[in-house]
């Protein structure tokens, strides 16, 4: 059975002052998640990511489509029992410590009394809150927040769990915690759907992942896969305005970003390239093999629509609200 | 009751608690006892009239003020906090949060009130050093306060599900203060004509009636409340905060979280 079905979800705003304008947050969105995978929902700021997720936990409702989570409905109430989630930057009852948090949202969860204290302490543990159990959470870093966050995600353990940017805000250490922790929850059958705009740790933890830009998911990819295709390539960068023939001729996928050019090339032909940036006298900014390719996919997925357009996108987002506020 | 209600009741019990919500206690004591004393230097007769009015008054405007400004926040607090999200990801229907929610917080205000009411008494008992029967009617009359706090809450919710927490405190009072002159207004529609007459007891009915829950000057003058106006401001306090709050469910229900 499929753990999550998307079916064309679709949701947009209306935006300015008179609410008249709508801004697409989510294109049609039609994806499947198998039971026990591990998928990572890649895209920049604004993508869509938290919209996506915000819809599947009936926080906010769809404009359009539907979605089906363990094969129910979204709004039967008997799905979220078995589902975890972990909002971005998340926040909690100030006046209540981490201990306290979990044994309220456990009981919300219908957790039976009996062995709920255990498993509290038990999740604190796991996330290495224990020390701190006591504390209220007013007093907590946003490092400690998130993993107070992490902790009731997977409280009452679901089946399927949802975070979104499960690593932001966390340091180095932190981060490695929570791949472990979302690697135990793999090797325990559970689905992980996450989001993540740091593709090192998609591509350490992912089964599949989806990559969505500008409310649209412009590909989805078995992460197996997507690495073996571009192996053995190096990326050159260097300064110049075009893409020089020779390089093309090599084989090269180039784009020019500014006055930058970044191009590919297989491993083999990394000399003939540098030979033609000298014979062009191009200045060499850097040379590196290509070792994420996930990265490739990545930006390869972002092309479509040019560099620069989220900045235009701000830049209209802007016109409105100074429009909205000079009615 | 649901449990999850309870849960979340509890919660907000304990959050107005660890907020320091009843430490209002504390400036009420002061200003009963402050009063208590005075009265008992002073007059002869009167002790008895004096500490109930002014006592009950009290009680009723500290209730309503904090009804006021929490309830305003309830929900709203919530939705911005996005303490909500980790909520209403779990198996809690919007409705049973709205409910739960609203209990919490008259629950708190019953447990305050009962402290006041205990200051209320001492302070009878202060200057005129006994109890006596018709000091029973002073019980009926926190009884019908605590129906305001009901209907206050419940309003403030309402209001709050729609607009900002400015507007909603405004709203809430500005119907507190017409809502307790409603037997005015109604006298005032009776002895109108043509369109005004209309209009006024259109008002009249519609604004919560606060002046039927009042009989703070009838007790403190030991006079008996009728049993049929108990059942009657009951019923009528009942079915109004339960409109009152299906309406913030209803608008809540469709609410996209920020
Ligand atoms: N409540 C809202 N009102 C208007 N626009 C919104 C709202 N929430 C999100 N958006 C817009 O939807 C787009 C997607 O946002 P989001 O899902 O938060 O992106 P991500 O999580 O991938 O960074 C953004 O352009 C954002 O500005
Ligand atoms: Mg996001």
């Amino acid at each position: 059975m499929a753990a999550i079905e998307i079916l064309d979800l679709e949701k947009s705003y209306l935006v300015g002052f008179w609410r008249k304008r709508q801004k697409l947050a989510l294109r049609p969105l039609r994806l499947t998640i198998e039971e026990g995978e591990v998928f990572g929902f890649l895209g920049p700021n604004g993508a869509g990511k938290t919209t996506t997720l915000k819809l599947l936990m009936g926080l906010v409702f769809p404009t359009a489509g539907t979605a089906r989570i363990l094969g129910k409905n979204l709004d039967d109430p008997e799905v979220k029992s078995q589902v975890g989630f972990l909002p971005e930057q998340p926040y909690f009852y100030d006046h209540l410590s981490a201990r306290e948090l979990l044994n309220y949202y456990g009981q919300l969860s219908g957790m039976p009394a009996k062995g709920r204290s255990a498993r509290v302490e038990q999740m604190l543990a796991r996330v290495g809150l224990s020390d701190s159990a006591g504390l209220q959470l007013r007093k907590f870093s946003k490092g400690m927040l998130q993993r107070v966050g992490l902790a009731q995600a997977i409280l009452h353990d679901p089946k399927l769990v949802f975070l979104d940017e499960p690593m932001s805000g966390l340091d180095p250490m932190g981060r490695r915690e929570v791949r472990d922790l979302i690697q135990q929850l793999r090797n325990e059958g559970k689905t992980v759907f996450f989001s993540t705009h740091i593709l090192s740790d998609a591509e350490a933890l992912c089964d599949r992942v989806g990559i969505i830009h500008q409310g649209e998911l412009r590909g989805v990819g078995a992460v197996a896969d997507l690495t073996s295709e571009t192996r053995g390539k190096v990326e050159i960068i260097f300064y110049s305005q075009t893409v020089p023939v020779g390089l093309t001729s090599l084989g090269a996928e180039a784009r020019v970003s500014g006055d930058m050019v970044n191009a590919v090339v297989p491993e083999e032909q990394q000399d003939a390239a540098l030979e033609v940036l000298r014979r062009e006298r191009l200045r060499l900014i850097s040379l590196t093999p290509v070792r994420s390719s996930l990265e490739e996919y990545y930006i390869q997925k972002l092309q479509p629509a040019e560099a620069g357009d989220d900045a235009r996108a701000d830049d209209s987002r802007d016109k409105e609200n100074r429009k909205g506020a000079g009615v | 009751m649901n449990s999850r209600i309870g849960y979340i009741a509890f919660n907000t019990f304990r959050e107005a608690v660890r907020d320091r919500v009843l430490y209002n206690l504390i400036a009420f004591a002061l200003l009963l006892s402050g009063a208590a004393i005075l009265v008992g230097e002073i007059s002869i007769d009167i002790e008895r009239l004096v500490v109930v009015n002014l006592g009950l008054t009290a009680v009723s405007l500290f209730g309503v003020v904090i009804a006021i400004f929490i309830g305003i926040g309830l929900v709203s607090k919530e939705i911005d906090k996005r303490t909500l999200y980790t909520v209403l990801s779990r198996p809690v229907r919007r409705w049973e949060f709205v409910v739960g929610k609203f209990f919490g917080l008259t629950g708190t205000l019953v447990v305050n009130t009962f402290f006041m009411a205990l200051g209320v008494f001492l302070a009878l008992l202060y200057v005129a050093h006994k109890f006596e029967k018709m000091d029973g009617w002073v019980l009926v009359a926190l009884y019908f306060i605590v129906l305001q706090f009901l209907m206050v809450c419940a309003l403030a919710l309402f209001f709050s599900s729609f607009s900002t927490p400015l507007m909603s405190a405004v709203f809430t009072f500005a119907l507190f203060v017409i809502g307790s002159l409603a037997e005015d207004l109604r006298g005032f529609a009776r002895i109108t004509h043509g369109l005004a007459g209309w209009i006024a007891t259109a008002v009249a009915y519609v604004v919560p009636n606060f002046s039927a829950l009042n009989v703070i000057s009838q007790v403190a003058h030991g006079d008996a409340v009728p049993g049929r106006l108990i059942l009657y401001n009951s019923v009528y306090a009942l079915l109004y905060s339960t409109m009152a709050i299906s309406g913030a469910v209803l608008i809540f229900q469709r609410r996209n979280l920020k």
